[in-house]
């Protein structure tokens, strides 16, 4: 297992992680109607920033933001990778800005970016525990960014997947998603940080599984996502799951399969989280802003027992599923 | 961990474990003509991206060859791919759908505007259910770095490789099956 030393989320609802959570808990959205934002392009319900936003620019301001809350400064190590999560990167290109970030941070290392499609941010943390357990690395900072531009909105549009208005995840009503923009950092460690008492997390396991069915629909039996979730459960019980945050992108496809793997999964009656309503899908982001808000959902709570376990599950374009498990103790 | 075969493909030329395969055409045409020889039974591969093409007869031939001589039964775990320009050439392509004053976003390029397509397609083609995923580096050695750290995870073997298509008739691919012991 690995430890989370730090995070951040910079999204439309605030800077820092605890004014996103704090932002969500009053029900505000970062979603409205944006009709003259790109050329061409219909008018749309999305989160954006107000200001456009620049993507290396915004992937460093997280990280700074992460690292203020560590107790050291690990990002120049030669013990620290950074892995990027990313579907388009810096307008199409992802490998530079990847290189910029480590750069600017002193990092030695060549970093990785995970582009696996709106599961990245879940895998990208599946990465980092793997490269640390294998002694690779001891410190990992996983930073999430998408920025919505002109190319992803007409693409989603084509594909017929927006919703009109804001989008509403498992709910019979449900028309399509809404994008999003953000970006977050989770730093995790090999070692567990002397005498933290903070509230933070343990990644334990996480599992990746392909539907083997379409590139662009979820399995009609949900068969990655359920895999996926087998897997993480393993060494646990169903009833031992405080919390699942579910891809939830409000399709009519994607909740329905993730509903029946979380079924097949024995996990109908475990409360589900699903937080596009306030965010949108912010793609490369959404498995690392994702995980800290669940995360932070329980952390912040009394009413739930110690130690806690969340699950965190993605599916995307290519068939893919992620799903990772984390474990909460103070 | 043992590599059990590996193919190497450039637009002039396929190298499957160190022989030469023979072919007449060249760059984006050498791939359809692979695809004849080697597949012919499934014409979705025409609505590929030439990344999603690379990948599928790399992963065609090198899954074909290890039936015949090894008689392999035990199926491949995971597609695990990497390059550095990501799907960059089908980028371009449905960009230029969306260009000033020529507006008509073309769903069917979208989809393939994601470098894990590939390693999707190859998993439909093989009933792979396994990990797929694809990671954006420098260099191929980042990649065996990652390689190394999960394959304790996989009990079969795994595709895993280079595959970078970055304009029309450039594209290169180094993919192996790959075990844990």
């Amino acid at each position: 297992m690995v430890y989370c030393i730090g995070h951040s989320i910079i999204s439309p609802l605030g800077a820092g992680s605890a004014a996103n959570y704090e932002a969500i808990q009053s029900g505000r959205s970062g979603l409205k109607i944006h009709t003259d934002r790109f050329d061409d392009v219909e008018p749309f319900c999305a989160s954006l920033f107000d200001e456009p936003q620049a993507f290396v620019p915004l992937c460093i301001r997280t990280i700074e933001d992460a690292l203020a809350h560590c107790t050291s400064d690990i990002c120049h190590l030669p013990e620290t990778v950074f892995i990027l999560s990313t579907t388009k990167g810096d307008n199409l290109d992802l490998l530079t800005p990847a290189q910029q970030i480590a750069r600017h941070f002193g990092n030695p290392n060549a970093p990785v970016v995970v582009s696996n499609a709106c599961t990245s941010g879940v895998c990208a943390q599946i990465t980092a525990q793997r490269l640390l357990e294998a002694g690779m690395y001891q410190y990992a900072v996983v930073v999430g960014c998408d920025i919505q531009t002109k190319f992803i909105v007409s693409g989603f549009q084509a594909f017929k997947a927006l919703s009109p208005a804001p989008c509403l995840p498992f709910s019979p009503e449900r028309k399509g998603l809404n994008l999003g923009e953000a970006a977050a950092t989770i730093i995790y460690s090999s070692e567990q940080p002397a005498g933290s008492d903070e509230r933070l997390w343990t990644l334990e396991t996480g599992s990746i599984h392909n539907d083997s069915n379409h590139i662009s629909a979820p399995s009609r039996t949900g068969e990655g996502a359920y895999q996926c979730l087998i897997d993480v459960l393993r060494g646990t019980r169903p009833e031992e799951i405080a919390l699942i945050g579910v891809h939830g992108t409000a399709t009519p496809y994607n909740d329905a399969m993730e509903q029946i793997a979380l079924e097949r999964a024995g996990l109908q009656q475990t409360p589900i989280s699903a937080l596009k309503p306030y965010f949108g899908h912010t793609m490369g982001a959404a498995g690392v802003l994702e995980t800290i808000l669940c995360a932070m959902q329980v952390t912040n709570s009394t009413s739930y027992i110690r130690p806690s376990y969340i699950i965190k599950m993605l599916s995307g374009f290519g068939g893919v599923n992620a799903a990772i498990r984390l474990k909460i103790e103070n | 961990m043992r590599i059990e075969s590996q193919i190497e493909i450039t637009p002039a030329s396929v190298v499957l474990n160190g022989k030469a395969i023979e072919v007449k055409e060249s760059g984006d045409k050498m791939l359809v003509e692979l695809y004849r020889r080697y597949a012919g039974d499934y014409p979705k591969f025409f609505k590929m991206d030439t990344l999603a093409r690379l990948g599928f007869i790399a992963a065609e031939i090198l899954l074909q060859e290890r039936v015949t001589e090894s008689r392999e039964k035990r199926t491949v775990d995971a597609v695990i791919l990497a390059n550095r320009s990501a799907s960059i050439k089908n980028d371009n392509d449905y960009l230029a759908t969306i260009s000033d004053g020529q507006y008509y976003p073309s769903p069917s390029l979208f989809v393939y505007t994601l470098p894990n397509i590939v390693t999707g397609e190859i998993a439909i083609r093989h009933h792979i259910q396994g990990e797929t995923a694809f990671y954006v580096l420098d260099k191929p050695e980042q990649l065996e770095q990652i390689i190394k750290s999960q394959m304790s995870n996989h009990r079969s073997p795994i595709i895993a490789g280079w595959c970078e298509c970055s304009a029309p008739n450039e594209y290169y691919a180094k993919i192996q099956i790959i075990w844990n012991n």
